[in-house]
């Protein structure tokens, strides 16, 4: 699964990083450091922790009513 | 409610129309899908010289340096399907206006009836090149850059050189500390960040840099690069006389705008990136507005209200998003129905266990006060002020802050700030100059440069100083 973090948005509060602490990780007192291809096993902790954030800061894909699969590669032409 | 043409060409052009994105990246991406989201149903297709598909650049410097994530594992998420064509690993080569069409590398051409350009900038590589070529020299841009780095630091070198101490060069020495590694950074200014956020918050970030143990040594320059017989990087000569044995050098000196493929279309593009109004629509040489060509991202140079109406250029992650998202809007909407692109510059970075978040325009400031916190805790927030009105603002861990100066600089409040603040007295509120480098001087990169009024700018060109 793909996630990333709007940085600008991301204020520390670091709810993700206690639902999701194999994707999310304080690094020092305010940065955050993320996964942003963690392993589909963590798939819960991931939808909750982005649910989680007061700021929603966190896009996780196939969360909004999108199609997950299409990648570049599967349309690509040329 | 859909947009109306009295020719019904809008219409035709949103059902069946060809759009084509030059720069599959972060902008492309989520200008394709904004696009769509906009109810586009005609052709879409995508052009990028990189072979990934569209990866955020953020990590690299960071996570993948630190070998917490691999290089290829930063693919941006979908928002949406796209049903969208990708060219993949192939470069525009060429723009006829005239014929609305883009040349490829290939040999082969794409005809459009809209034209966005995201094509970004490129990492400015060592400008001597033999000495770039030695085993051991690294730019950081690419995801291809970054596994390659990152390969070369698990090896252990005995010591590692950063040149130039912007952004991108502090977040790589940063990243070697952590692993251990010894870290020389040389930086042609008085210290770190000082060309993004002036000597006085540089003063905090060099401190930091050596705190954490980095060789920094500011006012000097890397004079050349020497290699072995075997062509490996064995040293690197210094402006002041010195000599710094180290087996990996990565060049931070900026980046280069990728215009050189518009270089005879007609289009107002140069070194200083390609023009375009509010509405992202580019300009050609004349300064004359195109309909049809659009341009978002690292590439665009665009005028802002809150900063005089100067063009802007940005290295920011968060205006190829929001500029993307206006530009494709703007695309497929008629002339009433288009939005200006008046996103407020906001960049962040993290580095030695710090998190630095910035908003507005600091380069343009010619005082700052700290109004919150403390300089020697390396955690503040501190304003920067333009004749008398707040232009911009940067936090050390105190991210919460930001966005209410923020509104401060978008409401062109007073500078120096009237308003107390809960942990300094004021008479402890003083502002001092913000002490920023002559901006005419060439650095590693502010990531905003203002760059006049002119939408046909042609003639800057940067010629780094070496042996």
């Amino acid at each position: 699964m793909r996630l990333v973090v709007d940085l600008n948005r991301c204020q520390g509060y670091a709810q993700c990083a206690f639902l999701a602490p194999e994707a999310f990780t304080m690094h020092g007192d305010e940065a955050l450091m993320y996964d942003p291809q963690p392993d589909d096993a963590q798939r819960e902790h991931v939808l909750r922790a982005a649910q989680a954030c007061p700021v929603k800061a966190i896009t996780v894909e196939g969360t909004d009513g999108a199609l997950i699969a299409e990648r570049a590669g599967a349309s690509r032409v040329g | 409610m859909p947009p109306v043409s009295v020719d019904g060409s809008l219409e035709k052009l949103r059902r069946e129309g060809h759009i084509v994105i030059v720069g599959a990246s972060l902008a492309g991406l989520r200008a394709a899908e904004t696009l769509r989201d906009e109810g586009f149903t005609g052709t879409l297709t995508l052009v990028g010289d990189e072979p990934h598909d569209p990866y955020d650049r953020p990590p690299l410097s960071k996570q993948v340096l630190l070998g917490r994530v691999p290089a290829d594992h930063t693919g941006l998420p979908r928002r949406r399907a796209l049903d969208a064509r990708w060219r993949l690993g192939v470069a525009a080569t060429g723009l006829d206006l005239a014929a609305k069409r883009v040349h490829l590398a290939d040999g082969d051409s794409l005809e459009y009836d809209r034209l966005l350009i995201t094509t970004g900038v490129r990492a400015r590589p060592w400008p001597h090149e033999l000495e770039a070529d030695l085993d051991g020299v690294f730019v950081l841009r690419t995801s291809d850059d970054a596994a390659q780095l990152h390969r070369r630091l698990n090896a252990g070198p005995s010591r590692v050189l950063v040149i130039g101490a912007g952004f991108t060069g502090s977040e790589i020495a940063s990243a070697c500390r952590e692993r251990g590694l010894d870290v020389t950074v040389v930086e042609r200014g008085s210290a770190p960040l000082v060309g993004a956020l002036g000597g006085v918050v540089g003063e905090v970030a060099a401190k930091l840099q050596r705190e954490h143990g980095v060789d920094l040594r500011c006012g000097v320059m890397v004079t050349g690069l020497e290699g072995d017989s075997a062509g490996r990087l064995r040293c690197a000569h210094l402006s002041d006389g010195s000599t710094v044995e180290v087996e990996v050098a990565v060049v931070g000196l900026g980046a280069t705008r990728n215009t050189e493929w518009l270089a005879s279309s007609g289009l107002g593009a140069g070194p200083r990136g390609i023009a375009c109004d509010a509405g992202c629509r580019a300009f050609d040489v004349r300064g004359i507005v195109t309909d049809d060509v659009f341009v978002a991202g690292d590439v665009a140079r665009s005028p802002h209200p809150l900063f005089g109406y100067q063009f802007l250029s940005l290295e920011h992650w968060g205006n190829a998003i929001a500029q993307a998202e206006v530009a494709a809007h703007n695309m497929v909407s008629s002339s009433t129905e288009r939005r200006p692109h008046v996103w407020t510059p906001s960049f962040w970075s993290a580095q030695f266990g710090v998190n630095i978040k910035s908003v507005g325009v600091p380069p343009m400031a010619d005082e700052i006060i700290v109004t919150q916190g403390s300089l020697d805790e390396r955690c503040f927030t501190a304003a920067y002020g333009y004749q008398g009105r707040i232009i911009a603002a940067v936090t050390f861990d105190q991210a919460k802050w930001l966005e209410f100066y923020q509104r401060q600089i978008e409401q062109a409040a007073p500078f120096p700030p009237e308003f107390t603040t809960v942990d300094r007295r004021p008479e402890g509120m003083r502002p001092v100059p913000a002490d920023f480098p002559d901006p005419s001087l060439p650095s590693h990169g502010p990531t905003v440069t203002l760059s006049g009024h002119s939408p046909s700018d042609r003639r800057i060109s940067f010629t780094p100083l070496h042996a």
